[in-house]
């Protein structure tokens, strides 16, 4: 294994900054879309008082998941000790704040006063899960900052792994907060269950790898950095198995849900009744999100070929907005349960006449805005990589992996 | 402005005084928060501003000598009569609501602020059929409050739970906690609206069981007046703390229920026949 050199990504100038104006343009139009929402009210949004969270925070709980999965590589590589992830731990960390910076400003734009944030700041309710959700959020992005020193910094090679196990601990804190936002609603019956927690552990695992993949393909391929083969097939396999892991969860989800008498029409509804819920459950969350992916991953041909593993990647991170559209906002459409045994025939607001659903369309200014959260992530990792050195120079076989496995395919190596 | 408002005292036109909120919660709330002693540096100017309201005395304490509740009998509450609901709106000025130009009728119907509403049920095996008059419940462990991240929910001293419209970020967290679909979010411009019930756009808000007439010391609800005005009689309030009033005797002597008790939130209203 050699040393590992990083330095800044030399993209070609004109296509870099076309990459950047395309990037300003989707965030431009994001701020857009939070300005004519703030400016009119959320009577511009699809959400209404039966949904109150709609595509917004589908986005925003998708990156903020993504965020902490992303740097589970870094953490995979300085507290586990692999070192052929460890090249990676840069970007890892870099990934990891500009995802979150995404998705935290989705949720603070979303909110009907995003002008009173500093109330936010300095009101706090410790019993409220959301409130420990802020400093769970902000000290992620110090101890990230403060990962990302250790690893670049000369002075920091003897911090890195304390710090690294920190990180993974406050992560995995992170995201069972995140899950905890939802799985401590008891008024809900989809989310009253600690379950949640643990769930969003394993998709973030699965997305922010799936994301990560993609921004490293994307950035060597441009500038013809060497990716190997090897090590390529080895985060391929690690998606596969975050992949696996969130169906096993799903599965083992809805059979607790089954099993509690009282909850059986909530899951019949989102596996057969429930319109859009359960065709995003089925085509989107269980066959294109889960089994075609890890029928790319596993396939002895397709998982070789570029285009199908960044479709492999593609559709996990598809999938996972499935499958939090139905978390999200089937478990509001679904009527609250407020008298058992009864029928609701008439009702002044929608109280689930005669177990119907509510109705919820995302808008367009919500879409935008969501996209607008990417594209600020997405902006930030160009911006990142570009200016400071965050990319290693090579990823090639026998340039990061343990020496009896690099030999062997001394072709990739093509430095 | 469409009808008349009572007399007022001008403090009570503004949003609540945080001394209104100094209950149990908030002290237990303070204890937490010095636990945390590693946020103090955020968290202090917070306990700065809430110690100097507490040194204005502008409003008398809100007792919790007083638990304010709601017994609703079903057996009364009338087919098709909508006169609480109504009144409701009229007392809270939520009838000057106007639907946007270019909102459906569908959205409005879903967007718009509904404290109260009516609601018939069924009951699937023996087909009886009840009317009752829905709103936030008042409930002693509110999950709206637990949730709120700015402490913007909160539950008065005497059991009154309602929200701040100054600290109220419209996160809609709390609309997520609530059992009850209680609370509406106010999803446009407010353009028109009663000085005694402030209200803007971006914020949350829910039946406060008429809170300008507990703090000028009235002892009725607007739903409640409008109700016994028909003759129905079917939603009684008063003190549930009080042994002696109307409700407290009523709840002895009448079977009753809370909705969803399932949650154990002790609400304070009630309701019998269903
Ligand atoms: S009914 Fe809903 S809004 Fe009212 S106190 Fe209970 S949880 Fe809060
Ligand atoms: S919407 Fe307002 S009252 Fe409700 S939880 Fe958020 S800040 Fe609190």
């Amino acid at each position: 294994m050699k040393r590992i050199v990083y330095s800044e990504w030399r993209m070609p100038s004109e296509r870099y900054w076309g990459l950047l104006g395309i990037l300003a343009a989707v965030v431009g139009l994001g701020g857009l879309a939070a300005l004519h929402m703030e400016h009119n009210g959320h009577w511009v949004t699809g959400m209404s008082n039966a949904v109150v969270w709609g595509m917004p925070h589908i986005f925003a709980v998708m990156l903020i998941l993504s965020a902490s999965g992303a740097l589970n590589i870094a953490t995979i590589g300085t507290v586990f000790g692999k070192g052929a992830y460890k090249p990676l731990g840069r970007l890892s960390g870099l990934l990891a704040s500009a995802l979150l910076v995404g998705g935290l400003l989705i949720l603070v734009l979303d909110l009907g006063r995003p002008d009173r944030l500093l109330v936010a700041i300095t009101h706090y309710n410790f019993r409220s899960i959301f409130a420990w959700n802020i400093y769970l959020y902000t000290g992620f992005m110090v101890i990230v900052i403060a990962y990302l020193w250790s690893m670049a910094d000369r002075m920091g090679g003897p911090f890195v792994k304390p710090i690294g196990i920190f990180a993974m601990v406050w992560r995995l804190a992170l995201t069972a907060g995140t899950g905890s936002i939802f799985g401590f609603l008891v008024a809900r019956q989809a989310f009253d269950t600690a379950f949640l927690a643990p769930m969003f552990v394993v998709m973030s695992f699965a997305y922010g790898l799936a994301i990560m993949l993609l921004v490293l393909m994307f950035t060597f391929d441009q500038e013809g950095r060497p990716l190997g083969h090897k090590l390529r097939g080895r985060l391929m396999n690690l998606l596969g198995t975050f992949v696996a892991g969130v169906l096993f969860l799903t599965v083992i989800y809805y059979l607790t849900k089954v099993y509690g008498a009282k909850n059986y029409e909530l899951v019949s509804w989102v596996l057969f009744d429930g319109g859009i819920y359960s065709f995003m459950f089925w085509f989107g969350w269980i066959l294109m999100g889960s089994l075609v992916p890890l029928g790319i991953i596993y396939h002895p041909v397709l998982s070789q070929d570029r285009n199908w593993i960044v479709a492999a990647c593609a559709l996990v991170i598809l999938g996972g907005m499935a499958s939090l559209y139905v978390i999200i906002i089937g478990s509001q459409a679904f009527p609250l349960q407020m008298f058992p045994g009864h029928t609701i025939i008439e009702s002044g607001f929608f109280d689930g006449v005669n177990g119907e659903a509510a109705s919820y369309w995302p808008t367009i200014p919500e879409v935008l805005l969501g996209l607008g959260g990417v594209g600020v992530a997405m902006l930030i990792t160009a911006v990142g990589v570009r200016v400071l050195q965050f990319l290693p120079e090579s990823l090639a076989d026998a340039d990061v992996l343990p020496d009896d496995l690099g030999h062997a395919a001394p072709e990739l190596a093509g430095t | 402005m469409k009808h008349q408002e009572a007399p007022l005292d001008p403090s009570l036109g503004s949003p609540p005084d945080p001394t209104l909120n100094a209950g149990p919660d908030q002290s237990r709330r303070a204890f937490l928060g010095i636990a945390a002693g590693a946020t103090a540096a955020v968290v202090a100017p917070a306990f700065v501003l809430q110690a100097q309201a507490v040194g204005n005395p502008r409003a008398e304490r809100v007792s919790d000598a007083h638990r304010w509740g709601l017994l609703v009998d079903t057996n009364r509450c009338v087919d098709g009569c909508r006169a609480c609901v109504d009144a409701c709106d009229q007392e809270n000025g939520l009838d000057l609501q106007r639907k946007q130009p270019d909102q459906s009728e569908a959205e409005w119907d879903t967007q718009k602020a509904v404290w109260l509403r009516k609601v018939k049920l069924q009951d699937n095996l023996t087909g009886r059929v009840s009317n009752l008059p829905m709103m936030c419940q008042h409930c002693e462990h509110p999950p709206c409050v637990d949730v709120c991240p700015t402490g913007a929910s909160f539950k008065r001293a005497d059991g009154i739970v309602m929200v701040d419209r100054h600290t109220c970020i419209g996160c809609r967290y709390c609309m997520m906690a609530c059992p009850y679909k209680a609370r509406s979010f106010i999803h446009e411009v407010v353009e028109d609206q009663l000085t005694r019930v402030p209200r803007g756009k971006g914020c949350v808000e829910s039946c406060n069981l008429c809170v300008s007439r507990r703090d000028q010391g009235l002892d009725s609800t607007a739903c409640a007046d409008a109700c016994t005005a028909l003759g129905h009689r079917a939603i009684l309030f008063g003190d549930l703390k009080d042994p002696a009033s109307a409700i407290s005797q009523a709840l002895r002597t009448m079977p009753s229920r809370q909705i969803r008790e399932d949650l154990d939130l002790n609400t304070g209203v009630r309701y019998a026949g269903v």
